[in-house]
């Protein structure tokens, strides 16, 4: 079974083409690694994926389920984290929670909200608004949110943007243990060794299309990924 | 309910945090009735022909304050992609966003329409009460187009020009019919006053309804 499959998945923003027919399956449990340079169309397809762009052409099922037919159930088994974090500055952590909680019909959720605060090792700013949190403070309270209502299929944009080597670890052992729980993870970034630290396949998107995937292990992923950088992978 | 109830609350708390959009229409429909008061003292215009209008200019554009003000809260940071990934529909987001914009133009027009009253030396009878629910009704059909219009002005280059651009034109109609029938109020001509009343419930329930239908179509980038 697939926690995520794509085919053909094209997007048109005018006379721009930004997916050009992704055709992508990954397996329940997979941490994916999706590398790619600016504008490769690596956000476009999380976006779409995630239910917040809608495909132009192809078909996209997240956990089995059709996300142009049932987004709302789709959207259940999804947890988005993108360079922006969502949150409201104005609220405090556990108001920001609280509130998501409640769209996603969370019951009683005082308890979870409280151990991923604690998790994510902002347990003792819970009253603190969020316009007084740092970039690094900021993208840990995503990461709880994105974790809230228990997704099993995690989409992360460019997670470690802006982030500092305390939180890239906090990042990094929150994946791991997602990964170990059996979630499905598909991340980009630009940062090959990065990517590939936690991650069992990895692909290379470039002009809206997938062009190389192999597992993450492996060495070719890095010989394909140089080769990309210097001018191009063989489609 | 639930999720529509969250998000009601969370602007509320927001707005009792930044206090940021009931103050600023309050400010600006005071001052609006300010000077109109102070253009037309000395013409000897009847105050209840006069009137009308003024209160409705002084509404809507203090409107378009509010629902600026909500639309920066939902862009700053993209939370309003935060509310796009719940598993709603996108018409219940919709109604959750025109719930609060209506609860908060309401509230602030609750408290400019005593000033009106004053200003206007009108006493506190009957009429009051009509023009409330006057003010509940054209409201709500103002929150209802100006909702998306503000999602679909959170998309473009000049979002702050582009809301009143876009809410004027099409919050005529509300605007004229309320004008009207506070009008027929304060000069007692309650029979012609359902007319008035039907065009602007109509209206309402289209841009509520149409907009809710199509809303889907306003977030997306």
């Amino acid at each position: 079974m697939f926690a995520l499959e794509s085919e053909d998945i094209r997007k048109t923003f005018g006379h721009f083409t930004a997916l050009a027919g992704v055709t992508l399956s990954v397996e329940r449990g997979e941490f994916l690694a999706l590398f790619g340079r600016n504008g490769a169309g690596k956000t476009t397809f999380l976006k779409v994926a995630a239910t917040l762009v809608r495909h132009t052409q192809g078909k996209l099922r997240v956990e089995g389920i059709d996300i142009s037919e049932e987004p709302e159930k789709a959207r259940r088994q999804i947890g988005f984290l993108s360079h922006n974090t969502y949150l409201y500055r104005d609220l405090n952590p556990v108001e920001n929670l609280r509130f998501f909680a409640r769209l996603y019909g969370l019951k009683e959720p005082d308890k979870r909200i409280a151990a991923l605060l604690e998790r994510v090792g902002l347990g003792r700013r819970t009253a603190d608004p969020v316009r007084a949190f740092s970039r690094g403070l900021h993208q840990r309270l995503g990461i709880a949110r994105v974790m809230l209502h228990d997704p099993s299929l995690i989409l992360l944009d460019e997670p470690y943007t802006g982030l500092d080597a305390n939180a890239v670890e906090i990042l990094n052992e929150l994946l791991d243990e997602a990964s170990r729980a059996g979630k499905t993870i598909i991340l980009t970034t630009h940062d090959l060794d990065q990517g590939l630290r936690g991650a069992t396949r990895a692909a290379i998107i470039d002009r809206g299309k997938v062009v190389f995937t192999g597992k993450a292990k492996d060495s070719a992923i890095r010989d394909a990924y140089a080769s990309y950088i210097r001018g191009g992978v063989n489609r | 309910m639930k999720p529509l109830a969250a998000i009601i609350f969370k602007d509320i708390v927001i707005e009792m945090r930044s206090k940021e959009s009931i103050s600023s229409m309050l400010m600006f429909g005071i001052l609006v009735l300010i000077i109109f008061m102070f253009a037309f003292e000395s013409s000897g215009l009847d105050k209840t022909v006069i009137g009308p209008g003024e209160l409705w200019v002084a509404f809507s554009f203090a409107a378009i304050l509010g629902l600026n003000r909500s639309l920066a809260m939902e862009i700053d940071n993209d939370c309003l992609q935060g509310l796009l990934l719940a598993p709603l529909g996108r018409g219940e987001l919709y109604l959750g966003k025109v719930a609060s914009n209506f609860t908060f133009m309401v509230i602030a027009e609750f408290i400019v329409l005593p000033v009106f009253f004053i200003l206007n030396n009108l006493s506190f009878d009957q009429r009051f009460l009509g023009i409330v629910g006057i003010t509940i009704l054209g409201s709500l059909g103002i929150a209802a187009v100006g909702t998306i219009l503000s999602t679909i002005s959170a998309n473009t280059r000049m979002k702050e020009v582009m809301l009143p651009i876009l809410q004027i034109p099409l919050s005529v109609p509300v605007v004229i019919a309320a004008v009207e029938a506070t009008s027929q109020i304060l000069n007692n001509e309650k029979p012609e006053i359902s007319a008035w009343l039907t065009i602007l419930a109509g209206f309402s329930i289209v841009y509520l309804t149409v907009s809710y239908l199509v809303f889907e179509f306003a977030v997306e980038e």
